[in-house]
């Protein structure tokens, strides 16, 4: 058999698979093939590229080329002219996306490196890429806690939102004493608009293993449980194809590389509860329980899964693992800010010209994220906010776009790091709606077991929705103000202690936005359907009728040629009739 | 509620699934997420069922299919139509798109059509956020959906 020379990448994210990239490779394949190309070019599926927007992608592996928004009817092209006679196709190219330019310069990749470069479902290709290394690397030394000096020296901070140091608790739990310790990864990514978990896991899911493997070896586990989303099916699909291969191999079993460390991992699945993200919660549901979350301490680093030792990471921390291990304590130390290091990555999101996933080196600005590698606002609207945390985070302003971006500097400017969601919102995003949303949120995925969560975020979403109808008034304001801080005191665990951040954080950076709903009764993002009109301007109105036509539950009246009328009691404000008036005779009032 | 008596062949199928997890108090979700799929959802005299073969009792089994938002006592559409409500998809108009279609089935989330054919359910974030607003039906998803394009995607189960 000849050699492979050429390898060409499709990505196999559920982004692109929406997009059919399913066809794009079999048919890539099959001209391949018909070109008799098939014994030196190989097509394979891997993990998110993160231009989920731009897809279907191909990747040309050996010039490091990536085509965007490829058809079916652009392969033969690719394949003629590029694989064939060398010359790129460069009406696909990525770079003929002006937004694109910038996008991967000032990216660094660490947790993803692998993601869109390997084919997930083949341990070989993850042998390429020092597959392994380092656990054989850590089971050499015969010394566990070297290994979790090493994690201590490199600065690495919890992924899933806290920042605790990772090494440390590491460390807390091998110090634990017991017959049975366990670890755990944390794939719950309960955050609504965040899929950074899902892309590792979809795109590298041996890196998650091998990590696994190594933290069970420093702190004394031999069991390891990954905690993940029914929601997620190709994740699961892959990881289990993974954790076979491992055991193939002997990097999952007993008696790991002759070293005497047995090791292995089983599935357990979320159903759908954002609590079952935080530690405790997911433990009583990994025991088939409510998922709850429990008082702590004792934390699961002493008293976790069946009452023993349980180490509980996050699926981005852990992916961060062998590569510390393999390059080592200091390499990571240098990059990012002083107390926090290394890279984070985050689902960019919203009104952004490159939707997608983006790893960035810690100390990176908002401004370099939203305007560089980003693409800037899309459609060319003024930028308003961006949304970093979550349900418990904050939402960050223009004030905000040049803080080096770390754990600290964005509690301090009132949001959180969260697990990497970050929403951008343009000038169309009422703030006061968007607070109600996270809460609306809240209210549904408290557990209900104590008081100021169930109870409380439930006012806070009446207040809010009042307000969005209009009838707010200034003493409401203070009451959210109040009753917020009451909730974060109070509550059990960290759902409630932080759901009352966007009301919080809209009520620091928006006040004026608060205050023209409940003082004017007005949505300046015309967002909030109760303090708006639309209506028709007679002296522009031709009467051609489309908007009467279209109108969706005949609000709209008046006789051919003459001007029409809306029936502010029957319209439901669906904005079609102003989409379809030629005339622009319909606005908003 | 309607009450609805089980075949003795489905009684079978949940004992067996149960079994496949040693009847294990602890792996009751997994025996949930199986049965479930296995069943289509998961109405009370199914959970009798499963609550005597795990040996817990029935208010237990009850609490944690109630707990759990993936769980569902009534029967889904013959084509489950799930709406994304998560940020991306609520910034850039999921609720417009959910408005649109609770108006075209005429039923409201949580409900299923007369006919059997549709239900609707809201979801957070499937994880394609780039295609956002975003809306499943059965296991297509389909990105980028505008409220004047759904009449269409319904019309592809027809
Ligand atoms: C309400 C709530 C939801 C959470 N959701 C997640 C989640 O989806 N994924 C995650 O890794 N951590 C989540 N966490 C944090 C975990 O409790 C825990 O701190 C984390 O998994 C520890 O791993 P790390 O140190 O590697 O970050 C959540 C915490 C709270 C309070
Ligand atoms: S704060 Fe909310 S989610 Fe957490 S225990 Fe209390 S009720 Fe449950
Ligand atoms: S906004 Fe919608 S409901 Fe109101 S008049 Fe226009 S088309 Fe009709
Ligand atoms: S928010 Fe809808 S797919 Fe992510």
């Amino acid at each position: 058999m000849a050699k492979i020379k050429k390898h060409l990448l499709v990505c196999g994210g559920t982004s692109c698979n929406a997009l059919q990239n399913e066809v794009i490779a079999s048919n890539l394949k099959e001209t391949i093939r018909e070109k008799g190309l098939n014994e030196e070019v190989q097509v394979m599926m891997t993990g998110c590229f993160g231009l989920c927007e731009k897809g279907p992608i191909v990747k040309v592996l050996h010039d490091n080329t990536i085509y965007i928004g490829v058809k079916p009817e652009d392969l033969k092209e690719i394949v003629e002219e590029h694989i064939i006679n060398g010359n790129k196709v460069t009406r696909l190219l990525l770079d003929s996306d002006p937004n694109l330019k910038v996008h991967s310069k000032k990216q660094l990749r660490i947790a993803l490196r692998n993601c869109g470069f390997i084919d997930p479902e083949n341990i070989n290709e993850y042998f390429a890429c020092d597959g392994y290394l380092a656990l054989g690397k850590v089971l050499e030394s015969k010394d566990p806690q070297k290994t979790i000096d090493i994690i201590k020296k490199s600065g690495l901070r919890g992924r899933g939102g806290g920042g605790f140091p990772t090494g440390l608790k590491w460390e807390i739990t091998s110090k634990s004493q017991a017959d049975q310790k366990y670890v755990v990864c944390n794939a719950d990514e309960g955050d609504p608009g965040a899929f950074m978990d899902r892309s590792i896991l979809e795109g590298d899911p041996h890196s998650v293993i091998e990590a696994m493997a190594i933290a069970g070896y420093a702190i004394g586990a031999t069991k390891g449980l990954v905690y993940i989303r029914a929601e997620y099916p190709l994740a699961i699909e892959r990881l289990k194809t993974a954790i076979n291969q491992s055991r193939e191999f002997g990097f999952l079993g007993t008696d790991i590389m002759g070293s005497g460390f047995d090791f292995d991992i089983e599935l357990r699945y979320g159903a759908g509860a954002f609590v079952c993200g935080e530690e405790t919660a997911l433990i009583h549901s990994m025991e088939g329980n409510r998922g709850e979350p429990t008082f702590k301490p004792p934390f699961p680093s002493v008293s976790g899964y069946l009452g023993k030792p349980t180490n509980v990471n996050n699926v981005e921390t852990f992916a961060n693992i062998p590569v510390i291990i393999n390059k080592g304590a200091e390499w990571f130390a240098a990059i990012g800010t002083e107390k926090s290091k290394g890279t984070k990555v985050f689902a960019l999101a919203g009104k952004i010209n490159n939707v997608g996933l983006i790893e960035v080196p810690m100390g990176i600005t908002l401004r370099e994220i939203i305007y560089e590698i980003g693409g800037g606002i899309k459609d060319g609207k003024k930028f308003k906010a961006v949304q970093t945390g979550g349900p418990s985070g904050g939402c960050l302003t223009e004030v905000h776009l040049d803080t080096p971006i770390d754990y600290d500097n964005l509690i301090a400017a009132g949001s959180m790091m969260g697990s990497g969601g970050m929403i951008v919102m343009d000038e169309d995003d009422c703030m006061v709606s968007i607070a109600k949303y996270y809460l609306d949120f809240t209210v549904e995925e408290s557990c209900g077991k104590c008081t100021p969560c169930r109870i409380g975020n439930k006012r806070l979403y009446e207040i809010l929705e009042k307000i969005t109808l209009g009838k707010g008034t200034l003493e409401d304001l203070d009451k959210l103000k109040n009753l917020s801080h009451v909730i974060k005191d109070t509550s059990l665990c960290g759902l409630g202690q932080t759901s009352p951040n966007p009301v919080l954080s809209t009520l620091e950076n928006f006040w004026d936005e608060y205050i023209e709903h409940v003082t004017v009764k007005k949505c300046r993002s015309n967002q909030c359907k109760a303090l708006m009109q639309y209506i028709i301007d007679p002296e522009q109105c031709v009467g051609c009728t489309a908007c009467a036509r279209n109108c969706p539950v005949n609000a709209i009246t008046g006789e051919r040629k003459l001007a029409h009328l809306i029936n502010q009691d029957i319209c439901i404000k669906c904005g079609a009739c102003m989409e379809k008036c030629k005339f622009n005779a319909i606005s908003i009032k | 509620m309607v009450s609805i008596k089980l075949s003795e062949n489905k009684i079978n199928q949940i004992k067996d699934i149960c079994k496949s997890f040693n009847n294990e108090k602890g792996e009751l979700i997994n025996v949930l997420h199986k049965t479930q799929s296995t069943l289509g959802y998961l109405p009370a005299e199914v959970q009798e069922v499963v609550a005597r073969e795990l040996n817990t009792s029935t208010a237990h089994v009850y609490g944690v299919v109630t707990f759990y938002s993936f769980f569902t006592m009534i029967p889904k559409g013959e084509f489950p139509i799930s709406i994304c409500m998560g940020t991306a998809c609520y910034v850039r108009g999921a609720e417009k798109v959910l408005d649109e279609f609770k108006r075209e089935l005429k039923i409201t989330v949580g409900e299923t059509t007369a006919d059997g054919k549709f239900s609707l359910s809201c979801l957070r974030c499937v994880g394609a956020c780039g295609l956002a607003p975003v809306v499943m039906v059965g296991d297509k998803v389909y990105g980028r959906v505008a409220p004047d394009g759904i009449k269409e995607i319904l019309n592809d189960y027809k």
